[in-house]
């Protein structure tokens, strides 16, 4: 039996060997090396989020729109809280014994509490209680004070366009899918919304280790396992700061819209809402108070008018009419119709005001008769190539949405609206199936009755017009990190359902508005401009005063649309004002300064403008 | 003769043995107190706590080691098969009726209780293979029987790596000890031994780095051996071979998913990752090392309040005593395991039938695995693998496991003066 002791024995060996070999590994980590034991006494390892600084948003042209600014956050973590002076805490923190316990009572019934994570105790601290805390905080082991950033918005403009961020709501913690956290902010509303994946940038995580006393002694591991914090991507916006400060001067203490479009690209140069705020509002310690504010303001300062409110259109629906006739073979441009101040369809009469009579295409659009476009919206309602009125109207409307009326066109924003195009099923309930006709709906012709438009539509029209046929879809940014926007959606031409062909004479006609038309107001020296004006009905006050152009003719640079609220005639308010867009964008000066001063010194919200411009104005009057 | 057999002898027991787990297993309660402690919970009677519960299940084994002592020892023999057929038969089932935890399907919850078969297949299928292999005909030179040996090892082995619980599945490896015992020639043993060290470390180690050492040992053996013709190919040909198994996994490695890989660096330890493993041992190092000499005390280890090592009541328990108890307290430890080893394979020696002494060499064998990979680990010599330090670490599954286990043997032992050399039932 040697073999048999032998491996016996083999089998004491190699049990033996290898407690020996952890006796001496035990030796080596316990005795010998004392790197552990350094270790061990700063060992309490922190982790602290570094936040990343959100992107950068400039304008079209390379100027700084907002930047960021460092804010300090008091964070608690409740399992190291240890002898808290409660009392010395309170007083730097200046809160009351009892809301030092509510609060941590609420972070206790928090979402997703854990002790042994960071919490927020107080948001943004001052300077000085920052400076205070600073010097105290190893008695407050269990205390740190957390670096981010919050938003700095340069100029009070564009509001609505930068929306803003806010803290993450429980739902969007959830919905995040564990990015966010408690405490984290994010984009609310605006671009910082629309393009918040893109502006947040990338958390990253520090590990320091501190000491009982809650001192940091330094990185963990030489920052091995730390994960660097990536910031945001910078955006540039297709914005024009100067046109938009510009426009939103001219449109100031008046309600209403203005939206500036290359036609060529899709991009917005310009995004005016009226009443607006200072973005700066919704940064630092008051951001709360300060948005209710707002919210409670009865003249609704949030609500982002040029892409949310439909408007009626009023006249600047003709041109779309004169197109759709076209198209449908009903009208061409020597078409005629008579007008003695207005015309009956039905038993409806539609008044107009007193011009030379009859018309043709061109001069019908140039005056605006009313009576015209009725005639043309009737001739293409009661068309007989189609069987029924219903399947006419449906062939009107599926030319009406191709033009980007009656929904959303999909710009990068929060929040826009469809406007409205009414269906035939909508008549048909109304009036039952087969018992309405042309008459019945004849308002519509003239941009009056269920249509509803937003101004952004309106100004997209515009770009329609300009590029004789198709639009781009309208975007609010242009490149990001400096890149430019590789985004399909804003590069693809959407071709109107209307042939190219038959843009011709409705732009000469546009012409003649601006020159000897309802809009010499706008008339532009060296510049060709072509426009239309509106005047849109309001069945609760003042009618709405509306104007869209393009310019130059040729190669346009600029498609605008302009709505002001309660204003009357397109040619008081929304021509002038679009048209010192046009001047200040294309020439970058102003030589009608007596023109810019009246607008300036308007005010259509506290003095709301007298209705001599209306009185005595026929029934559907929409010059 | 038949009367004193049914009436246990209690001067039979081996009483070193039972002093030894008893302390184990009384020093293990104390140290889950220890690395789990919590002021709010401050008794170690506290059930809702990890040693609460610690203390049932050294009731309940205390308890079943009663009643193995007090069972026929003929049992063990006759119930070997039929154990092993119910652990495979449990162990499959458990795939398919248990939950997901932590990526396995290994546990059977009962109540607010968690079963682990694979733990309670481990004594099964020692008492299967001590009696398949106590046979009297039995050779390992016999092919046919050398297949059935291999086929009760791999079967509930490769079961458990189903289970995607890998450690426990390792776990059945110790058995080459038992075979090499019973006649597996001693190189197998050492290819075996050496496949297993060089595998780890052409995974932890540049396997570049690996070949030069490899190759420049080979060299110096070689020189050493210039005497012999015969002994410098035999060396040429292990380096050769160690080569071969050092490119072939550094080969394969990277023919894997990236997942894949991650995970086997993630196993290993080397996943830059602070949750994940590699964290585990640094901690699990800084605790044991700031123990020192002595140790920071009963309660006192600061890093264990801090939650810095998961698992620390389980697979990382051997961290509480280094650091609370020190060189001091983790050498006795260490040492008390080996003595444990040294009389098990004393007790398998001096028995006189087959089925004992190979159950005995079973179970210290286990029971070494367990010691190696469970400490190898906790101070970074070894990779991650998650086993529990045996009577120690927390857990019902185990703890009765390691019980039954142990105590089957006992049993077995203090019946031998009443058996035949040799027999075989």
């Amino acid at each position: 039996m040697i073999d048999s002791s032998t491996k016996k024995i083999t089998l004491y060996i190699i049990f033996i060997s290898v407690g020996f070999i952890f006796l001496i590994r035990l030796f080596w980590l316990q005795v010998v090396d004392d790197t552990y034991v350094r270790f061990a006494q700063n060992n309490v390892l922190n982790e602290e989020v570094v936040y990343p600084a959100r992107g950068l948003v400039y304008d079209r042209n390379g100027k700084l729109l907002v930047y960021n600014d460092a804010i300090y956050d008091l964070m608690v973590v409740p399992e190291r809280l240890k002898k808290l002076d409660t009392a010395g805490f309170c007083e730097v923190l200046g809160i009351s014994r009892d809301e030092f316990d509510r609060r941590f009572e609420r972070i206790k019934k928090s979402k997703g509490y854990s002790k042994y994570r960071a919490v927020i105790f107080e948001k943004q601290l001052t300077i000085p209680v920052y400076a205070a805390f600073q010097e105290k905080l190893y008695d407050f082991t269990g205390f740190y004070v957390q670096t981010r950033t919050d938003r700095k918005y340069v100029y009070k403009s564009a509001a609505h366009v930068m929306g803003y961020i806010g803290e993450v709501t429980d739902k969007i913690i959830e919905q995040s899918k564990g990015y966010y956290r408690m405490g984290d902010y994010f984009g609310v509303n605006g671009i910082e919304r629309s393009y918040e994946n893109e502006l947040r940038g990338t958390r990253g995580i520090k590990y320091v280790l501190v000491d009982v006393h809650n001192r940091a002694q330094g990185r963990y591991k030489d920052g091995l396992f730390d994960t660097a914090s990536v910031a945001g991507l910078n955006v540039t916006t297709t914005l024009d700061h100067e046109l938009q400060e510009y426009g939103e001067k001219l449109i100031a203490n008046k309600r209403g819209s203005i939206v500036a479009i290359e036609p060529s690209t899709g991009e917005i140069l310009a995004i005016v809402s009226f009443p607006t705020y200072d973005p700066n509002l919704f940064i630092g310690r008051e951001r709360g108070n300060n948005y209710l504010k707002l919210l409670r303001d009865p003249m609704k300062p949030l609500f982002n008018r040029p892409i949310a409110a439909p408007y009626p259109p009023g006249s600047i629906f003709k041109i779309i009419m004169s197109l759709v006739g076209q198209q449908e073979g009903v009208l061409n441009p020597n078409t005629t119709y008579g007008c003695a101040r207005g015309a009956s369809f039905g038993s409806v009469h539609v008044g107009c005001h007193p011009h030379s009579s009859p018309l043709a295409l061109r001069q019908g659009i140039a005056i605006s008769c009313n009576a015209y476009f009725c005639n043309v919206y009737r001739s293409v309602i009661d068309n007989r190539r189609y069987p029924t009125t219903e399947a006419a109207f449906d062939q009107w409307r599926k030319h009406v949405l191709s033009f980007g009326l009656g929904q959303r066109l999909g710009i990068d924003l929060p929040g826009e609206g469809t406007g409205n195009v009414p269906t035939s099923t909508y008549y048909s309930k109304i009036y039952g199936q087969g018992h309405w006709k042309a008459s019945t709906t004849i308002s519509l012709g003239i941009g009056q009755g269920e249509l509803g438009i937003t101004p952004l539509q309106m100004a997209n029209v515009t770009a329609i017009l300009a590029n004789r046929g198709y639009y781009i879809t309208p975007h609010i940014v242009k490149a990001i990190a400096g890149k430019k926007l590789n985004n399909p959606a804003f590069t693809q031409k959407h071709f109107t359902s209307v042939d190219t062909a038959y843009y011709g004479v409705v732009i000469d006609a546009m012409q003649d508005v601006v020159e000897r038309g309802t809009a010499t107001i706008a008339r532009l020296k060296n510049i060709i401009v072509c426009g239309k004006t509106g005047t849109a009905q309001n069945p609760h006050g003042k009618d709405h005063s509306v104007f869209f152009a393009f310019a130059p003719r040729e190669n346009p640079k600029i498609a605008i649309a302009v709505v002001i609220e309660n204003a009357g005639f397109g040619a008081t308010y929304a021509a002038p004002i679009a048209s010192l867009m046009i001047e200040q964008y294309l020439t970058d000066t102003i030589t009608r300064p007596w023109m810019e001063e009246r607008l300036l010194n308007t005010d259509l919200i506290h003095q709301p403008a007298t209705n001599e411009t209306t009185t005595g104005k026929p029934a559907h009057s929409t010059h | 003769m038949r009367q004193q057999q049914e009436n246990l002898h209690t001067q039979h027991i081996d009483w070193p043995t039972l002093l030894i787990y008893t302390i184990f297993v009384l020093a293990g309660w104390i140290n889950i107190y220890a690395a789990v402690y919590e002021p709010e919970h401050s008794s170690i009677f506290d059930i809702t706590q990890n040693y609460g519960k610690q203390m049932i299940w050294i009731g309940v084994s205390a308890f079943i080691a009663l009643m193995i002592m007090l069972i026929d020892d003929k049992f063990f023999y006759a119930f070997s098969y039929m154990s092993y057929g119910i652990m495979i038969a449990l162990n499959i089932a458990v795939m398919f009726l248990s939950k997901e935890v932590k990526g396995a399907h290994a546990w059977f919850e009962i109540g607010s209780f968690r079963l682990q078969p694979a733990e309670f297949a481990k004594f099964a299928t020692a008492l299967t293979l001590a009696r398949f292999m106590s046979h009297y005909d039995f050779s390992l030179k016999d092919k046919k029987h050398w297949y059935k040996v291999a086929g009760i090892i791999l079967l509930p082995m490769g079961i458990i790596l189903a289970q995607n619980d890998t450690g426990s599945a390792l776990v059945y490896c110790s058995f080459v000890f038992v075979l090499y015992r019973e006649g597996l020639p001693g190189w197998i043993l050492f290819i075996c031994l050496a496949l297993g060290i060089i595998s780890v470390l052409a995974l932890v180690m540049n396997p570049d780095t690996l070949t030069y050492i490899l190759i420049g040992v080979g060299m110096v053996a070689v020189f050493l051996l210039r005497a012999s013709k015969q002994g410098m190919i035999v060396v040429a040909a292990v380096v050769l071979f160690c080569v071969g198994v050092v490119k072939g996994i550094d080969y394969l490695f990277y023919k894997l998913q990236p997942h894949q890989q991650q995970r086997v660096n993630v196993l290993l330890g080397k996943e830059v990752d602070l949750k994940g493993a590699g964290y585990n041992v640094h901690q699990s190092k800084i605790a044991i090392g700031s123990g020192g000499l002595l140790g920071k005390g009963f309660l006192e280890g600061t890093q264990t309040k801090f939650n810095f090592v998961p698992e620390q009541s389980t697979d990382f328990i051997f961290c509480t005593v280094g650091e609370e108890y020190g060189f001091i307290g983790s050498s006795v430890l260490i040492i008390l395991f080996v003595v444990l080893f040294i009389r098990l394979i004393a007790i398998a020696e001096r028995q006189r039938n087959r089925f004992n002494k190979i159950y005995g060499y079973c179970v210290a064998s286990i029971l070494f695995f367990h010691f190696t990979i469970n400490i190898g680990m906790t101070i970074g010599l070894l990779p991650v693998i998650g086993i529990p330090l045996p009577f120690f670490s927390y857990g019902g599954s185990s703890l009765i496991s390691f019980t039954i286990l142990l105590f089957i043997l006992l049993r077995l032992d203090a019946s031998r003066v009443f058996q035949l050399r040799g027999s075989t039932y």
